[in-house]
Parts: C-alpha cells; sequence; structure tokens
C-alpha cells in the first residue's frame, strides 16, 4: 500500500469520526431499554445480552426494571420521552394497554422496538419488533427427533409448559405439525410441568411408571430445558439411561442443558436467543442512520443444538451471562 | 365406646383417601405395585408419599398455626429461601452441614419474625405473613441472584432424593417430624394450650397461658417447618429455584390441614390428620399424572374432588349420617344464635 494512499486513508478515517453528520453505528446514541424485571433465568440473560451489545456498540443504554409491573414500564418509557433519548426498546409485560404510551412516544418522534412479546396496539405506533418463532421452536425440536429415529418406532412423551401460556400452545403445535407426517412417531403421554425443574421431574416419574417402567418411552418432549432437567434426573432414578434409553430433546439451551448434553444425558436443545437486542440495535441503526423503515416483525433464528457442537464451549460462554 | 371406634374409623378423610386411592388403580392397574430397585422401593405409591412430603411437613408447622386461629401464608416463599440459602453456601464452598444449619436457622429467624409480628404488633397473621409471603421470594432471588444455583453437593442431594430403610429421605423426614411434633402437643399441655390459645386468646391468658411466647413458637415452628420443605425441594432437583421453589404450597398446606379437619377458627387440631390431608392431595395429583387425561383438566378434577371431600365431612353431613331426617329446626335455630 502506497504512503499516499495510507494517508488518505487516515484522514478520511479522521473525518468519518470528527463528524457528527455521519454517526458511527448507534456510537453515542442514548437508547432506553424498558425490561420486564428478573422473572427467569433466560430473561436476565437478554439483559445482560442487551447490556453487552450496547456497550459493544457505543450506545447509552438507559435501563429500566419494571419488576413484572405494566405501570413500572409506562412509567420508564415516559421517563425515556422525557430525557429525549434516541430509541427506546420494550419487552412488554403484557400485551394490552399500550397504544398511549406508544402515541406519546410517536408524537416525540422517538422509534420504540419491542423485544420478544408482542403487544395489541396498531401497528404504526412501534417501529418493529423483535421475536422468536415459538411454532418453529417446536417444528425444528419435532424435526430433530423424526430424522433421529429414522423408520422406528418412537413413542413419546410431552411435558407442556404451562397450561394456555402462548409458549406451551406454540410450542406443541409446532412439535405436532413436524411429527405430523410420521405415523412412527406419536406422542403417548402430554401433561403439564409448569416449566419448572421440580414439575418436571414428578410429572416424569408419572409417566415412567405409567409406562411400565419407561421401557415404551423413546423420547421426551419438554417445552423448556428446565423440565428436561428434571425429567432427566426421574429418568435416572427409574434406572434408565437418559440420552441413550430415552431421548431427551427441549427448548431454550439454558447453560445447564449443555451441562446435561456433555454428560451423554441430553440429545438436543433449540435456542431461543437472548440476543434480542442485536437484530433491534441493527434495525435502528439502519432506521436512525439511513432512514430504513425495518420489517415489522424481525424472527430470530432458532439453532438446533446437538451434542456434536461443542456443549462444553456453549455451557461456558453462556454460564456468564446470567441464566 | 364401641360406637365412637367405629365413627373414628369412618371418618371422612380416610374414606377420601381410600377412594382417591382406588380411583387411581382404576386408571392406571399398576398403582399399587412396589418394586425393590437400586436398594429403595419404587412405586407410584412411593412417589405419592415421596412427592407429598413437602406439604405434610408444612402441614405439620400450619397445623399448630391454624389451631391458634391464625394462618402462615409465608411457608412457600420460606422454603425458597432455605433452600437458596443452603445451595449457595455449598457452591461458595461450606460444609454442608453449616449450610443446613444455615437454612434451618434462617426458616427458624422468618418464622420468628412472623410471630413477632403476629404477637407484639397484633397484626392479623393473614397480613403479617403475606408481608413475608412477598418479599421472601424477593430475597431468595436476590440470594440466587436470579437464577437456580444447582450443586451436586451429596449432603443436600440425600435430603432430596436418598434413601434410608428403603424409603425416600423426604418421607423419612416428614414422618419422624410428624411424629415428634404429635408426641410434643399430646404427651405434654403444649396441645391443650395452643388449641386455649386458638379458642380465644384472652381466655387463655386470664387462665396463666403466656400466649405472646406460645404463638411466637408457633409461627418460629411453622418457619422451621418450611425450612426443611426448602431443603428437601432443592435437594430434590439439586438446585436453587428461587422463583419457583414453594410456589402456591402454602396453599395446599392451608388445604391439607382443612381437609385432615382442622378449623380455620382455632381450636381442636390433629397433625396426624393434617399429614393425611397433604397426603389425599398429593394422591391426587399423582392420578391425575398417571391417568392421561389432558393437563387443562388437571385443576378442574382436582377442585371437583376437594369440594366433594369437604361437603363429606361438613357438620351438614355428619347430621345427615347421624340421624337420617336431618333436622331442620336446630340448624336454623343455631344459625340464627350465630
Amino acid at each position: 500500500m502506497s504512503i499516499i494512499r495510507k494517508l488518505a486513508l487516515a484522514a478520511g478515517v479522521g473525518a468519518l469520526l470528527s463528524s457528527a453528520a455521519w454517526a458511527d453505528g448507534l456510537q453515542g446514541k442514548v437508547i432506553g431499554f424498558s425490561q420486564i424485571g428478573s422473572e427467569s433465568g433466560w430473561r436476565a440473560a437478554e439483559t445482560s445480552v442487551t447490556k453487552q451489545q450496547a456497550a459493544d456498540r457505543g450506545v447509552d443504554l438507559k435501563f429500566a426494571d419494571a419488576q413484572q409491573k405494566q405501570e413500572n414500564q409506562i412509567k420508564a418509557i415516559r421517563g425515556f420521552i422525557a430525557q429525549g433519548v434516541d430509541a427506546i426498546l420494550v419487552a412488554p409485560v403484557v400485551s394490552t394497554g399500550w397504544e398511549e404510551v406508544l402515541t406519546e412516544a410517536q408524537e416525540a418522534g422517538i422509534p420504540v422496538v419491542l423485544l420478544d412479546r408482542g403487544v395489541d396496539a396498531p401497528q404504526e405506533l412501534y417501529l418493529t419488533s423483535v421475536a422468536s418463532d415459538q411454532v418453529k421452536e417446536g417444528r425444528v425440536a419435532g424435526d430433530w427427533l423424526v430424522s433421529t429415529v429414522g423408520d422406528k418406532e418412537c413413542k413419546v412423551v410431552e411435558l407442556q409448559g404451562t397450561v394456555g401460556s402462548s409458549p406451551a400452545i406454540n410450542r406443541k403445535q409446532g412439535f405436532e405439525e413436524a411429527i405430523a407426517g410420521h405415523a412412527n412417531v406419536t406422542i403417548i403421554r402430554s401433561q403439564t410441568g409448569d416449566f419448572t425443574r421440580s414439575k418436571g421431574k414428578e410429572v416424569m416419574e408419572g409417566f415412567l411408571k405409567a409406562e411400565g417402567g419407561g421401557a415404551g418411552i423413546c423420547a421426551v418432549y419438554a417445552h423448556n430445558d428446565d423440565m428436561a432437567v428434571g425429567a432427566i434426573q426421574a429418568i435416572k432414578d427409574a434406572g434408565l439411561k437418559p440420552g441413550t434409553d430415552i431421548l431427551v430433546v427441549s427448548i431454550d439451551a439454558v447453560p445447564d442443558i449443555f451441562a446435561a448434553m456433555v454428560a451423554g444425558e441430553a440429545n438436543a436443545t433449540v435456542e431461543l436467543t437472548p440476543d434480542m437486542a442485536g437484530p433491534a440495535f441493527d434495525a435502528l441503526d439502519a432506521y436512525l442512520n439511513g432512514g430504513t423503515v425495518p420489517e415489522k416483525f424481525i424472527i430470530t433464528e432458532s439453532k438446533l443444538y446437538t451434542p456434536a457442537d461443542d456443549p462444553q464451549g456453549e455451557y461456558d460462554r453462556r454460564k456468564g451471562l446470567g441464566y | 365406646m364401641k360406637l365412637r371406634n367405629l365413627s373414628f374409623a369412618l371418618r371422612p378423610q380416610y374414606a377420601a383417601l381410600v377412594a382417591v386411592l382406588l380411583i387411581n388403580w382404576l386408571l392406571f392397574p399398576g398403582f399399587f405395585n412396589i418394586t425393590w430397585q437400586d436398594g429403595r422401593l419404587f412405586g407410584s405409591v412411593i412417589d405419592v408419599l415421596n412427592r407429598g412430603a413437602p406439604v405434610a411437613i408444612l402441614a405439620v408447622g400450619m397445623t399448630a398455626v391454624i389451631a391458634t386461629k391464625g394462618v402462615d401464608l409465608s411457608v412457600g416463599a420460606v422454603m425458597a429461601i432455605a433452600g437458596a440459602v443452603a445451595a449457595t453456601m455449598v457452591t461458595a464452598g461450606f460444609p454442608a452441614l453449616l449450610a443446613v444449619a444455615a437454612a434451618l436457622a434462617i426458616g427458624l429467624a422468618c418464622g420468628l419474625w412472623n410471630g413477632v409480628l403476629v404477637t407484639l404488633l397484633d397484626m392479623q397473621p393473614i397480613i403479617a405473613t403475606l408481608v413475608l409471603m412477598v418479599a421472601g421470594r424477593g430475597l431468595a432471588q436476590l440470594v440466587t441472584e436470579g437464577s437456580i444455583v444447582t450443586f451436586a453437593d451429596p449432603v443436600l442431594i440425600f435430603i432430596g432424593t436418598g434413601s434410608f430403610l428403603g424409603l425416600p429421605t423426604p418421607v423419612v423426614i416428614a414422618l419422624a417430624l410428624a411424629v415428634l411434633a404429635t408426641l410434643a402437643v399430646r404427651r405434654t399441655a403444649l396441645g391443650l394450650m395452643i388449641e386455649a390459645v386458638g379458642v380465644n386468646r384472652s381466655a387463655a391468658r386470664f387462665a396463666g397461658i403466656s400466649s405472646r411466647v406460645l404463638l411466637i413458637v408457633v409461627y418460629a415452628f411453622a418457619g422451621f417447618c418450611a425450612a426443611v420443605a426448602g431443603l428437601i425441594v432443592a435437594g430434590d432437583i439439586r438446585g436453587a429455584d428461587a422463583n419457583n421453589a414453594g410456589l402456591w404450597l402454602e396453599l395446599d398446606a392451608i388445604l391439607a390441614v382443612v381437609i385432615g379437619g382442622t378449623s380455620l377458627l382455632g381450636g381442636r387440631f390433629s397433625i396426624p390428620m393434617s399429614v393425611l390431608g397433604a397426603m389425599i392431595i398429593q394422591a391426587m395429583n399423582t392420578g391425575i399424572l398417571i391417568s392421561g387425561f389432558s393437563p387443562e383438566f388437571n385443576l378442574v378434577v382436582k377442585s371437583a374432588v376437594i369440594i366433594l371431600i369437604l361437603v363429606l365431612q361438613s357438620p351438614m353431613a355428619a347430621r345427615m349420617v347421624a340421624r337420617k331426617p336431618a333436622a331442620p329446626e336446630p340448624a336454623a335455630a343455631r344459625r340464627t344464635a350465630r
């Protein structure tokens, strides 16, 4: 590289850094984030990933923890508007009652991005929403099981999430869609484990007893990893080998399921990424700096992890995120 | 005397337990199969005992509280605190026995707190313990920093999933606690004093019972029981789940006490019957799990059975059994008299 080109490059970079008109991504932007609270490990991980993403991009993140209360979130958003932030991220605790405060943000010219949950409000009131496709998560899990067992007969027991919750309904639907064309894979029992370890364990104990000590069960599908971790313990207590005698597939990709994979006790998990902020910041970057209006619904990837994907590395990488 | 024995055997609680177990057996013929596996008993009935143990332990403490005309809503949250403290301590490298002792001490302290609010500040028990019910879970989350603290400590795991003489450790602990508590209240004057305070606190005080000390002791005992239950559920999943450990179990414990026949208005109580109540609830839960009903029916089935049990043991049903044509006049008279 010639000296002249180097100098030109240096001058160009210098000009970019000093120029206020062409900001470097979201560098120096003030963005408010109204988080639901710390209801679960995943939520904690989402918070820490968002803070990390903000730090990496030089965003001045104003974080507000709503402690599971909508009124706190609305207060926080009004506070952000009063401070004149450049953009607002919201993980809405409930879906209704947002129209008024979102209208206020719009009138102040502040774009709002919804994270991981939707709202019942006109779409023009927010810039975009970043969320996972829960039906697809179930489908990815079902596809993995179908391709793993091949033509073999496979009786599946299902540990559902909390009855009536949208992840439970959608993850059940996706899994059923995936196995629909495969008569050899059937769900023989399905009960709710309330997304918790202890209920997952208790329900699995019942399934094992009811199915002749587990001899008839080929796989367990849990709507989240915590229930799978509980089920793994129940399978071990019954004298069987989880991961070998009974396949274990679940959703979320929390650190402890990778620990189980390292021990050979879990077979697959579908990631519900805690990185909702990354795509949100990308969209805001494009919008604030280039005026590009993003799609209304940004869907995050539902990535499948198996023991072939370096579970120890994944465990170490995730352990520090606050799961 | 003979008649009294007969009516004792015909208590609706026994009938309810037998009925629930029979229904389970009809739904799942292998329900009563018990095998010996890995040096312990293994089977659905053992599951009922094992899974019912935490609520049974809570019910032991709750019975004493309710007998004093109180209620303790905080036991679920205290379970979460105890589990969180024990798990955090063993992961931080403290010896397991110290962690267990600390968890039990915290449980006692939580109970003392409730007792002080109820006696010295004279707050109504439902409000006084509601404070800790809400704040306690937050405390537990602070201790675990919002995540599930997992551990591999053999002592804690033994408390939750080990076995002693072929029985799961939680069952042995619950049994021992229930027997000791029953002996303490029935072989000493303690039970009589609790009943006296429950029936009329001022009258008990005038009769020479230091009702404040007694109440504080009773609430502390309930806190201690909650801590024991908290250790069990943490050991069971090898982790302290501050968000979910013991969630709503205070309601199951109160229900167990009520099914056992102890009145929420205080007075006469029976610890063994409360433990039996806990087993009825768990037999029902396990039955629903193995029945293969879709989970949308869980709560409907559970509430229907509970309503049935409570109707069966209501005074009205007792009168109908005692005298075929129920005498309406005295009943109506009694109602107006109240």
